[in-house]
């Protein structure tokens, strides 16, 4: 494979990245990058700055120090091509609760300059994935947790992002909505070939194939697949690989 | 990008704030009810204490109700333009924020969209309040109510972009409670919405000039003398000046690498 083979295939490209609030550092030096159709869970415990790299990478903050490339557009001097191509899911629910499923995607779809034939079938497709198409008429207010995060998915899928970013979308919500929102993650990488980057702190969110990057107090303590890992930390299992990677530095 | 997605978005923008608009029933009463309160009440009372000269743009004595009307635009104007920086405090709080700043569009023209939206929606609130007034007796002149229509698209634009500078630097929703008393209250007093400069005069010196170049008054005498199907060429260049440099400061503090994005100088 030539170096212009791999570099299309890079859908997110952290090079050196540091931030820090008023001082103190929050992300230190993270070096990474994220291929298509591939998962990657971000790992890491609250405070490590997983939230932080997120908002980086969605330029809600500017890094002064280091580089962040989306389908190789650059963060900072391309932001509208890079943001073209990225579909994000944040950690608290960002739906209009008193307006309609439809109206929702509605807003986003305008917000990405579609016209309203196409918003109507891509709204449709994404919808019906899901199983929630029969619902578009509803209220937002109206729908329990699992199912607001299913429409908050299809929202961030309208525009064929190649890249989607998931701050812990499964937080608060119960077991078989947990499992099912996983899954269709999952079935997106392998059938779609999109890039997923998944903020998590929850280990059984994590399928055989799936990438790893461990961050802890800003810094990534591990990254590569979960064989790598485990040899990396000389364990057997995620939990206690995790459990060192994180506490160790506690001590 | 072209900007067949620009219109589209900007559509998308305003849709959503009619959309919310209408579903907050309340919000409107509320706006409506304020300045009518003034004027059937407050202004009432208070025109057997104020006597008033012929001054421009008035051609023969007037009631005070018909003094403080243009005011009254402004302050619903005011309010509505800080409550459109409310809910954008609002909505960064809830992260809808988020959603609009992550699609791929200048961030200047998001938040020019925001505020052409909320004015949009003043004028909505300005012309239903005109026509209760009518039945009050307070009628200008037709062509009046034609003139008016510009002169309340640059002084919305002008107090929705101070609304917007602000909420840039408010965190949190608590905070503006403190905005309207440090903000609306001064700004509304220390103009001519509720006397004129001139009257002023006479009991503060300081008050005078300050109320002279508080961008409130001059955005009052515009849709004072638009009103009249006149046009104050001061009133009107010093709002506009002032519309830019608030929108510009505004989109400073939404400026990722600076202002309140950067919650106190991240590096």
């Amino acid at each position: 494979m030539s170096n212009q083979d791999v570099r299309q295939d890079t859908m997110l490209l952290v090079e050196d990245l540091s931030f820090s609030y008023s001082g103190k550092k929050a992300l230190n030096q993270l070096n990474f990058s994220i291929n298509s159709a591939e998962c990657t869970i971000l790992l890491g415990p609250n405070g490590a700055g997983k939230s932080t790299l997120f908002s980086l990478i969605t330029r809600l903050y500017d890094s002064h120090h280091g580089k962040i490339e989306l389908c190789g557009f650059d963060v900072k001097k391309q932001t509208g091509q890079a943001l073209s191509k990225l579909g994000v899911v944040f950690q608290q629910t960002t739906l209009d609760m008193d307006l309609t499923v439809m109206q929702n995607l509605r807003y986003h779809t305008a917000l990405h300059g579609m016209g309203r034939k196409i918003a109507q079938q891509r709204i449709q497709q994404e919808l019906e994935r899901l199983n929630m198409y029969e619902r578009r008429s509803e209220k937002v207010r109206q729908l329990n947790g699992g199912h607001r995060r299913r429409v908050e998915i299809a929202r961030a899928l309208l525009h064929k992002p190649s890249l989607l970013l998931l701050d812990e979308p499964t937080v608060g919500l119960d077991v078989p909505s947990r499992e099912s929102i996983v899954k269709h993650v999952h079935q997106l990488v392998s059938e779609h070939g999109l890039a997923v980057l998944w903020a998590s702190h929850l280990i059984d969110e994590i399928y055989q194939d799936d990438q790893l990057i461990v961050l802890n107090k800003g810094e990534i303590k591990a990254k590569g697949n979960i064989s790598d890992v485990l040899k990396i930390t000389n364990t057997s299992s995620i939990n206690d690989a995790f459990k060192y990677l994180t506490q160790g530095e506690a001590k | 990008m072209n900007g067949l997605h620009y219109w589209r978005a900007m559509w998308g923008i305003i849709v959503r704030e009619l959309m919310r608009f209408v579903r907050q029933r309340e919000r409107f009463i509320s706006a409506l009810v304020r300045p009518l309160i003034w004027l059937f009440i407050f202004a009432a009372g208070f025109r057997a204490t104020l006597g008033l000269a012929i001054i421009p743009p008035y051609e023969t004595y007037i009631l005070y109700e018909v003094y403080i009307t243009p005011g009254l635009i402004g302050m619903i104007q005011l309010f509505n333009g800080m409550q459109s920086s409310l809910s954008m405090v609002y909505d960064r709080e809830m992260g809808s924020m988020r959603i609009l700043m992550v699609c791929p569009l200048p961030r200047w023209f998001l938040l020019a969209s925001k505020l052409i939206a909320g004015v949009a929606v003043s004028i909505v609130q300005v012309y239903v309040f005109l026509i209760i007034a009518w039945f009050y007796d307070i009628e200008a002149p037709l062509e009046g109510y034609l003139w008016i229509f510009p002169a309340l698209i640059l002084s919305g634009l002008m107090l929705g972009a101070l609304g917007l500078l602000l909420s840039s630097f408010i965190k949190q929703l608590e905070n503006f409670a403190g905005v309207m008393n440090f903000v609306i209250f001064p700004m509304f007093f220390m103009s001519t919405a509720l006397y004129p400069l001139w009257k002023m005069k006479e009991s503060s010196e300081v008050l005078h000039h300050l109320a002279h170049y508080n961008p409130f008054s001059q955005a009052v005498e515009l849709i004072r003398f638009a009103l009249y199907g006149q046009f104050n060429e001061s009133a009107f260049v010093y709002t506009l000046i002032a519309f830019v440099i608030f929108m510009m400061a505004a989109v400073l503090g939404y400026n990722p690498s600076k202002g309140m994005m950067m919650k106190k100088g991240g590096r």
